[in-house]
């Protein structure tokens, strides 16, 4: 009897909440309706006491069973309501996802820093140190150490900035690496990387004060092959997987054999374009094995060690790679070039 | 140097064509700048005859034309005012349709007033041709050809352009190059095909040279050798269409026989020499000496110089008549009148060349060979080349025997001959007998047992072992070279240093915080200082003077780089642009203090001796616009001390700067050391910037961020108990700072202490004036306990009492 109606209870139920509780409120109604103090399942369950004593539990699990049916069913439900009013007021909550963004501007490294960084980290890889040295340099550093006399034409007073007759501001990072071999006993392997001057009229491709970097490698047994390996490896890093090099033998007075260093054009690939005067290669480097002259100069017996060295413009090189026409751009620092890096 | 093929091809046998040459060049050392085909601008004109000319309907100037150039006819309308119903028969250059010209211009199919025109009727002009070179020519109006001319004939090949000309790049170490003779030689080695040097044979049939004149050197150590022949009988006048031909090609404009010769011979082998008038020369002597101080001469460009002792003349028995190596004077010019010529061929020592000429300020053709070096062989050669030309030419009689005063002769340098040390230092495997060809091929020898190179006279620049490798890798190729990649050698960490890395910690935390890097000249005017307001005797005037400034904006090595920075803020706010954050990390130059004067700058050890100027690094970082203030840029700095580890620093006032504004400026120190300057600019200075009145800017010495750095940290354990926040409002003087609350609260709040912020300043109406209301968060923490309330009022009650002692705060 009781069963049978616990058992109607629970069907009625199911049924109108499938179909008749469409929102909070009625879910709410139908909880009090069932389950509420006056609720029929409270009431049902009133007349427990009138059973006997071997349907009690069985009508007693019986009833708890059909509760918890309806707390589940309930609880489903009020979810179910939940996700769907949130739904709908998510529907409302809608932003211009065109409106410009509010982030706090980095600032924006100098094109000069930045290729200088991406060279030493090629260099830093390979095992070299970072080696500085004065700019304002004694002119025995400068030239004469570096196997440069006297009357050699790249003294002329028309390229070099003199402080007097023996101090003048370097017209290379060269000097850096007689200081480093006058104090620093080979393996050596530093790159030098700085600011240098030479005495030119700004225009769109010179500047009185510009920046170098230049390789040296002394120790035993270092062969021209490997300064080609060297470069090879390096202008592949910088320029990219397809660069290719071409050694030209040229005149330093302190590298012997000396070479000047192509590599293919990074537009053109090599085949001819405006950037390479149709000639498929751009000059980038100048290279060689250190001079015995140079190397008995700093203490260092040529007859055990060899040595290379090679140096580029850092100028040169951010123009190539950023497609800058005039170099005074990187020198005037309008924020409208700067803030594009 | 501009050299044409066909000229290298009277020394060497070329079968190759000139695209391959020049990478062979190129490949060996000897740069290809550029290569120009003659007659490259002239395409598609031929000679044609005039058929017919008829008056032009419409036009009165222009009249109709009917030409051939072989098959069929072509109407051209043409305006030249020399082509008439008479110039019909005449033979003239005929440009086709699809032809272009030297200036550019490509004919097409047009009409003029209405009347169909096929091409052109050119002009001397038009071909680009020098007027002076075909007098007959009109100078208005079309070229009129002989009569016998064949029609059909490509211009190019009417006027024989059709010669290659290669423009080279001679590095200085190789002034043998700079000759026809040099290159071929090069070009002979390279392609292995054999140089004909042309063999001198003389007839000499005039009488001794010594009876006409002397020749006395008084200093050999700047005229090494002087060679002189004296021609007689000469006949000036246009030298042959062979020899105008190649110097033309060469750029070398044809003069008369004698001057041409000279000029060829220069071209030839590298030796410039003189012509002088013999009938002109006081005495017949040749006196070879320095000019006295102060000596005028009149050189052959009219224009009176002024010499000095450590430069050389020629003299005749009276005056200078050259300067030698550099140009000629007036008094003894080759004219259409002279008949007796000495031709000079002589070397003078080249950094006295090139001091002369600088001193003088004249660069000449001659000058630029002298100063890069010539050797003593060549010298006789051209010479004797020289008399030979006028021999072939029939310029004049060459008088018997030449003039050759030389102290001494240099000896061939011998060199150790090592191939395994060769192939050591290229990472090669040339065989010896590959090695060997290549040093013969450029003329070196060997001695018996070849195990030394015997180096020719005229590569002075081969001296040492290094300089034979180099002949043999370049033969060799460079770019045969196999790479290699320091395999087993050189085994170094590398790395940046300490200092490396905290610089560019530095400058990734400045660019974070929303500033670029800019980059300015190391050197600025010494009116900056005026511009940044410094006093008369300000320390930061006194800077290092570059000697030859490019003018007087760049003429000082910068003590500061605020000028740099000021200008650059100026720049980008006169271009409006609206608000600019900017940093540099550059050097400052300060000279040095000891006292140098002592020393002298002819001493060799001067380098050890003296100190250099001493560089800085500063970071330098300005900004206008936007809310950029004082606070901005001091949380900056903040940042970059965070980012440091830098944990002691403090702020003190600085209302003496006169670059800063004394209201808005601190000074920073770290453990007492001055690290550097924050502030508003000073309104005067701003004036003279022409900056944005509220710029600011701040110099840190980056040595010092350095030296009280640390790139180590340990990780503090996440705090287990809660904090305690106590707020804190006090009214204050307006004159007592933050900094000075901090201290005290910091000082007092005992070992609970965690951090402090402040929230709020107020002035106002509700406030007495003259004082301020603050108020601080004040947070405590016990690492190990919940803090109770009694522990926290306790420190509150100790902070409350030492602000009203210290600072009369009156809380609220
Ligand atoms: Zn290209």
């Amino acid at each position: 009897m009781l069963k049978d109606q616990l058992e109607q209870i629970r069907e009625q139920a199911q049924d109108q909440i499938k179909n008749e509780v469409k929102n909070a409120q009625q879910l709410d109604e139908f909880r009090v309706k069932y389950l509420g103090k006056k609720g029929e399942l409270t009431a049902l369950l009133r007349g427990m006491s009138e059973l006997s004593a071997e349907e009690r539990p069985i009508i007693g699990q019986l009833a708890n069973d059909v509760r918890s049916f309806l707390e589940n069913k309930i609880q489903e439900a009020a979810q179910e309501f939940e996700k769907s009013a949130m739904a709908d007021e998510l529907k409302n909550d809608v932003i211009d996802i065109t409106m410009p963004g509010k982030i706090k501007k980095l600032g924006k490294k100098h094109p000069l820093t930045s290729v200088t960084e991406e060279i030493e980290e090629v260099f830093i890889s390979m095992g070299y140190e970072i080696a500085e040295g004065p700019e304002i340099e004694f002119d025995y550093y400068n030239f004469k150490a570096l196997n440069t006399p006297e009357d050699h034409p790249a003294r002329d007073l028309q390229d070099t900035f003199y402080i007097n007759d023996r101090i003048v501001l370097r017209t290379q990072t060269s000097p850096v690496q007689i200081r480093v071999m006058e104090n620093t006993k080979p393996p050596i392997k530093i790159i030098c990387p700085g600011r240098v001057y030479r005495s030119d009229i700004a225009d769109a491709t010179h500047t009185p004060v510009f920046h170098q970097i230049e390789a040296l490698v002394v120790d035993k047994g270092v062969t021209m092959g490997d300064l080609i390996g060297t470069l090879k490896l390096f202008a592949k890093k910088i320029f990219g997987e397809n660069t290719n090099i071409r050694l030209r033998p040229h005149h330093f007075p302190f590298t012997e054999p000396s070479a000047e260093v192509d590599v293919s054009c990074w537009v053109c690939g090599g085949v001819g374009c405006r950037v390479c005067k149709q000639e498929g290669w751009i000059e980038i480097l100048g290279a060689g094995m250190v001079h015995p002259n140079v190397l008995e100069m700093c203490g260092i017996d040529s007859k055990e060690y060899s040595g290379f060295a090679f140096g580029l413009g850092i100028e040169r090189t951010a123009m190539g790679k950023y497609n800058i026409d005039d170099l005074r751009l990187l020198y005037e620092n309008d924020i409208r070039f700067v803030s594009q890096f | 140097m501009k050299i044409p093929v066909s000229w290298i091809k009277d020394y060497v046998d070329i079968n190759i064509d000139t695209d391959k040459l020049c990478d062979i060049f190129t490949l060996s050392g000897t740069k290809v700048d550029g290569v120009e085909k003659q007659g490259d601008k002239i395409k598609n004109v031929f000679t044609g005859r005039i058929l017919e000319v008829t008056p032009h309907p419409d036009a009165d100037k222009l009249r109709v034309t009917k030409v051939t150039t072989g098959d069929g006819e072509v109407q051209i309308v043409t305006g030249a005012p020399n082509i008439t119903e008479e110039s019909v028969g005449k033979i003239v250059p005929v440009a086709l349709v699809g032809a272009e010209l030297p200036d550019g211009k490509k004919i097409s199919k047009g009409k003029l007033r209405g009347v169909e025109s096929c091409g052109m009727l050119c002009s001397v002009d038009e071909l680009d041709l020098d007027p002076d070179e075909y007098p007959n020519a009109s100078d208005h109006g079309i070229w009129i050809l002989p009569d016998e001319t064949p029609i059909g004939i490509d211009m190019r090949d009417y006027l024989k352009l059709t010669d290659t000309i290669i423009d080279f790049e001679i590095t200085p170490n190789r002034p043998d190059c700079l000759s026809v003779l040099g290159v071929a030689r090069e070009a002979s080695a390279l392609l292995a095909q054999p140089f004909r040097k042309p063999t001198i044979n003389l007839k000499e049939d005039g009488v001794s040279v010594n009876e006409l004149v002397s020749v006395e050197v008084l200093d050999y150590e700047l005229c090494p050798r002087y060679a002189a022949r004296v021609v007689t009988d000469v006949k000036i006048g246009p030298s042959p269409a062979w020899m105008q031909s190649k110097l033309k090609a060469s750029g070398i404009r044809a003069i008369n026989n004698i001057v041409d010769i000279t000029n060829f011979v220069m071209l030839e082998t590298g030796q410039p020499m003189h012509g002088f008038d013999l009938d002109k020369i006081a005495d017949s002597k040749i006196i070879v000496r320095r000019a006295a101080s102060g000596e005028k001469v009149v050189t052959l460009d009219d224009k009176e110089r002024t010499l000095n002792n450590d430069m050389l003349v020629i003299s005749d028995a009276n005056s200078a008549i050259a300067v030698a190596g550099i140009m000629g004077c007036g008094n003894s010019e080759v004219d259409s009148d002279t008949t007796t010529i000495l031709f000079e061929s002589a070397i003078f020592n080249r950094a006295c060349v090139r001091r002369g000429s600088k001193h003088i300020g004249i660069r000449t053709e001659s000058s630029g060979r002298f100063e890069k070096g010539l050797d003593l062989e060549t010298t006789i050669y051209a010479l004797d080349r020289a008399a030979m030309l006028v021999e072939m030419i029939g310029a004049g009689r060459v008088c018997k025997d030449r003039i050759d005063c030389v102290q001494r002769m240099p000896e061939k340098k011998r060199i150790t001959f090592n191939p395994q040390r060769i192939n050591q230092l290229l990472g090669t495997n040339i065989p010896t007998e590959q090695m060997v060809d290549i040093l013969v091929s450029f003329e070196f020898e060997f001695n018996e047992t070849v195990s030394e190179v015997i180096v020719p006279i005229f590569r002075q620049d081969v001296e040492i072992e290094a300089d034979i490798i180099e002949e043999i890798a370049r033969h060799f190729d460079y770019n045969n070279i196999k790479p290699t990649l320091l395999e087993g050698k050189a085994t170094t960490v590398g790395g940046r240093s300490y200092e490396q890395k905290i610089r560019k910690n530095i400058l990734d935390t400045v660019l974070s915080c929303g500033y670029s890097e800019i980059y300015t000249y190391s050197f600025i005017s010494p009116k900056e200082f005026d511009k940044l307001n410094l006093p008369q005797d300000d320390t930061l005037r006194n800077a290092v003077q570059i000697k030859n400034p490019l003018g007087e904006d760049f003429s000082i090595m910068r003590t500061t780089t605020l000028a740099s920075m000021l200008e650059c803020l100026s720049i980008n706010y006169n271009r409006r642009a609206e608000d600019v954050r900017l940093f540099e990390m550059a050097n400052v130059y300060i000279p040095s203090d000891q006292d140098d004067e002592q020393v002298s700058e002819n001493d060799e050890g001067y380098h050890k001796k003296v100190t250099l100027p001493v560089q800085i690094p500063m970071l330098t970082i300005g900004a206008y616009g936007d809310g950029a203030d004082y606070y901005e840029i001091k949380g900056v700095c903040e940042e970059v001390f965070d980012k440091l580890k830098i944990k002691k620093f403090n702020y003190e006032p600085v209302t003496d700067n006169p670059t800063f504004h004394p209201g808005k400026t601190a000074a920073i120190y770290i453990k007492g050391e001055l690290a550097g300057i924050i502030g508003e600019i000073h309104p005067l200075v701003v004036q003279n910037y022409e900056c944005g009145k509220d710029t600011i800017a701040a110099y840190l010495l980056i040595d010092v961020l350095i030296k009280n750095s640390s790139d180590k940290m340990k990780v503090k354990p996440l705090p287990k108990f809660p904090a305690v926040t106590r707020d804190i409002a006090m009214v204050v003087d307006d004159g007592i700072s933050a900094g000075k609350i901090d201290a005290i609260v910091k000082n007092k709040a005992g070992q609970i202490f965690e951090s402090l912020k402040l929230f709020d300043v107020y002035k106002g109406e509700q406030l007495k004036s003259g004082t301020k209301s603050i108020a601080y968060s004040i947070i405590f923490r016990s690492p190990d306990r919940t803090l109770t309330d009694d522990e926290v009022n306790k420190s509150m009650d100790n902070i409350y009492k030492a602000l009203k002692e210290k600072l009369g705060a009156e809380l609220r």
